[in-house]
């Protein structure tokens, strides 16, 4: 008699849950910095450009609710994958946002691909993420190290920055930029006449701008970022650098990077990037929610927060298409399928090898009398676009894009 | 050229004047550790979030009223100083009877709180502060550039450093202070007011921080952090000079300075290490450090 009642409760869940087919649970954590070198580049504004995505989303699709958590990996690669065990285990969270700090986010990527769910990253910027380590679970979305060297390093050398020098942040992000620059410069006709790797967060870097000057390189190429980048280029204004004829090049800048140096320091930096808020009318329109949702006054959004807003909205519309977010290969699967299309990047498209193609931009910072309003900090020097602003596909030796 | 183990000697004369002069910084971090150890007992964990303050405060000061570098190295100290005293008042006081853990622990929860409220104002990225005019450029030396602003940063490190230190071990008012760390009550019985002298050097020590903090806004990223990347190094320094002692702290501060340049043109990947490697080897070696008092 038991067994009959168990059985017909489980019916009567199994009807029920058929009726409300339509409705879909999406669960989205925002794995990011809080605290520490990159928190204003991503941090709680990531979380703030998720929850727009999410909204968004939602107001077309009402069968859909979408929730977005957050927690601090502390740039620990051990604590972000027990954070992400612990969400996708007992939270159910169906998809890993952001991610800043490279080494945090290859080993978030194994995970991601062992437990069948999603990754996207928009905060790291190895390009190994989408080169030997590409994961069918991931999807690298706003930047890499390839991209960053390629457009920067390739302007530069053209410009008859011929000879480097490098400063490189001792971990994989710093490593993946140094290697991938070098091989942009070699390429171009350049010559690297040395590199100095420094800790990650060195607060003192007259020791290494030193080294850096003896090498009588033109240009200094800064393979690091955040803070580290700040220092360096403020004691580098300090030494005489850029008055004794050497240049800084910032291989990975972004606009808070801009705002913390002042436009007087960092005037003339030439970096590529591929998201400015002013770059054109959607931008700006989203530059005005997103600083309501994040709700602190002066603040810029970075492009790795516009990555998330982009990367979350492409997640939804693929898991609305297969109408499951379950199975993470066959949402990755998706969204390579759908062209990708929104305010910020524009229009665009995920590559077998997890890649996502969209346009990037080389911006040099306004002089101080140029910047007309608050937040006013680039001039567009070249729009790079999206076919020639990634690694091919064969050169990035990815598994999958092999097999 | 002279080479030494492969590098041309000026550049390592070069990397020996930059190492002396993080030293300065180190020195004169340590040596306000160091004063409010030996006077009160206290292992002020907050010194990293009062240096952070400092900087901060000559940003404000900055923004909001246009005073400069030059105003700001003098207000900056005393405001933040003044926070100190209330801080003792408030809190520290009641912890002297304790273990040293209490005053930890209290001071460690004070900076994380500072350092959460700053980060909660101005983010993590940064806050831009430029040199002052007064202090732009440099002279070249022949083998390095050297920037003024480096310059005046070791002399006024070095002129403070002494003057604190000829205060405690060699004045009459000195004198007071360390008898009254040994033994207050007898100092109380000769009608010194032993409590406010004990407020007024939490308070001076704190001031050091901050002074450290606006020295280092023009040439270090004025963030939220920049105290805690800092106060380990700085807790290194005064372990391994001894804690408590005023002379270790400042030839410790400047002797690791020196040596962390070096490494950083031999095997920079492990130059936020060396300290670390030196104060395990110290304390294997002498328990004390270097020129502590007790064996």
């Amino acid at each position: 008699m038991r067994k009959t009642l168990g059985l017909a409760a489980l019916a009567a869940a199994l009807v029920c849950g058929a009726a409300n087919a339509q409705q879909i649970n999406v669960k989205i954590g925002v794995l990011t910095d809080m605290a520490s070198l990159y928190a204003d580049d991503t941090g709680i504004g990531s979380v703030a450009a998720a929850k727009l995505a999410a909204q968004d989303f939602m107001k077309d699709h009402a069968n859909f609710k979408v929730d977005v958590i957050s927690a601090d990996h502390q740039n620990k690669a051990d604590i972000g994958t027990q954070i992400v065990n612990q969400w996708i285990d007992v939270e159910h969270v169906d998809m890993i946002a952001d991610v800043p700090n490279s080494g945090v986010a290859l080993a978030v990527s194994e995970v991601v691909k062992q437990k069948n769910k999603v990754f996207v990253a928009s905060g790291p910027a190895s390009s190994d993420l989408t080169g030997p380590k590409c994961s069918p679970n991931t999807v690298h979305w706003t930047y890499d190290t390839w991209m960053l060297a390629n457009g920067t390093g390739k302007a530069i050398v053209k410009n008859g920055g011929d000879t480097w020098f490098f400063l490189t942040s001792d971990y994989a992000f710093g490593h993946a930029l140094e290697r991938d620059t070098m091989a942009v410069v070699k390429a171009n006709g350049g010559k690297v006449l040395g590199a100095v790797r420094h800790p990650i967060n060195t607060s003192d870097f007259s020791s290494f701008l030193l080294q850096a000057q003896a090498s009588k390189a033109k240009i200094i190429g800064l393979a690091n970022a955040g803070g580290d980048t700040i220092n360096a280029i403020k004691q580098g204004a300090e030494f005489g650098i850029v008055a004794g004829g050497q240049k800084f090049a910032g291989l990975l800048i972004f606009a808070p990077d801009v705002a913390a140096l002042g436009l007087k320091t960092a005037q003339g930096l030439q970096f590529t990037e591929t998201f400015y808020w002013d770059l054109n009318d959607g931008t700006r329109a989203w530059t005005k929610r997103w600083d309501k949702e994040r709700n602190a006054a002066g603040k810029l959004p970075s492009m790795n927060m516009a990555g998330v807003y982009a990367g979350t909205l492409h997640y939804l519309k693929a898991v609305a298409a297969i109408k499951s977010a379950a199975d993470g290969k066959a949402v990755v699967a998706e969204m390579k399928k759908l062209p990708t299309d929104d305010a910020l990047f524009g229009k665009g498209s995920v590559r077998v090898d997890g890649r996502v193609l969209h346009p990037a931009y080389l911006f040099e910072v306004k002089k101080p009398e140029e910047s007309k309003y608050p937040g006013d900090l680039y001039h567009v020097r070249a729009t790079i676009p999206a076919n020639e602003a990634f690694r091919p596909l064969k050169d990035g030796n990815c598994p999958l894009a092999s097999g | 050229m002279v080479e030494i183990f492969g590098i041309p000697s000026a550049a390592l004369f070069g990397q020996l004047l930059i190492g002396l002069i993080n030293g300065s910084f180190y020195a004169l971090l340590s040596l306000g550790l160091a004063v409010i150890f030996g006077m009160l007992n206290i292992i002020n964990f907050a010194h990293g979030a009062q240096y952070m303050l400092g900087a901060v405060a000559a940003y404000l000061l900055l923004q909001s009223t246009g005073l400069g570098y030059w105003p700001a190295l003098i207000i900056a100290p005393i405001v933040v100083g003044a926070a100190g005293i209330l801080i003792e008042r408030f809190f520290l006081q009641w912890l002297y009877k304790l273990d040293h853990l209490y005053g930890l622990l209290l001071t460690f929860g004070l900076a994380l709180i500072l350092e959460g409220v700053a980060r909660h104002h101005f983010g993590s990225a940064g806050l831009p502060y430029t040199l002052p005019d007064s202090l732009r450029g440099g002279r070249n030396l022949g083998f390095m550039f050297l920037p003024n602003y480096r310059l005046w940063v070791i002399v006024a490190s070095l002129t403070v450093c002494l003057g604190t230190w000829f205060v405690i071990e060699r004045t009459k008012f000195g004198s007071y202070l360390r008898a009254a760390t040994e033994n207050p009550t007898l100092v109380r019985a000769f009608g010194i007011n032993v409590p406010r002298m004990i407020t007024l050097t939490y308070g001076f020590g704190v001031a050091l921080a901050a002074f450290a903090g606006v020295m280092a806004a023009p040439i270090y990223n004025v963030s939220p952090n920049m105290g805690s990347e800092l106060i380990i190094v700085v807790f290194a320094v005064v372990v391994i000079g001894g804690m408590g002692s005023i002379l270790g702290a400042i030839v410790t501060g400047f002797g690791l300075g020196v040596i962390e340049g070096l490494t950083k043109v031999f095997f920079p990947e492990a130059s936020n290490t060396v300290i670390f490697v030196i104060m395990a080897l110290v304390l294997l070696v002498r328990p004390a450090g270097l020129f502590g008092r007790r064996a």
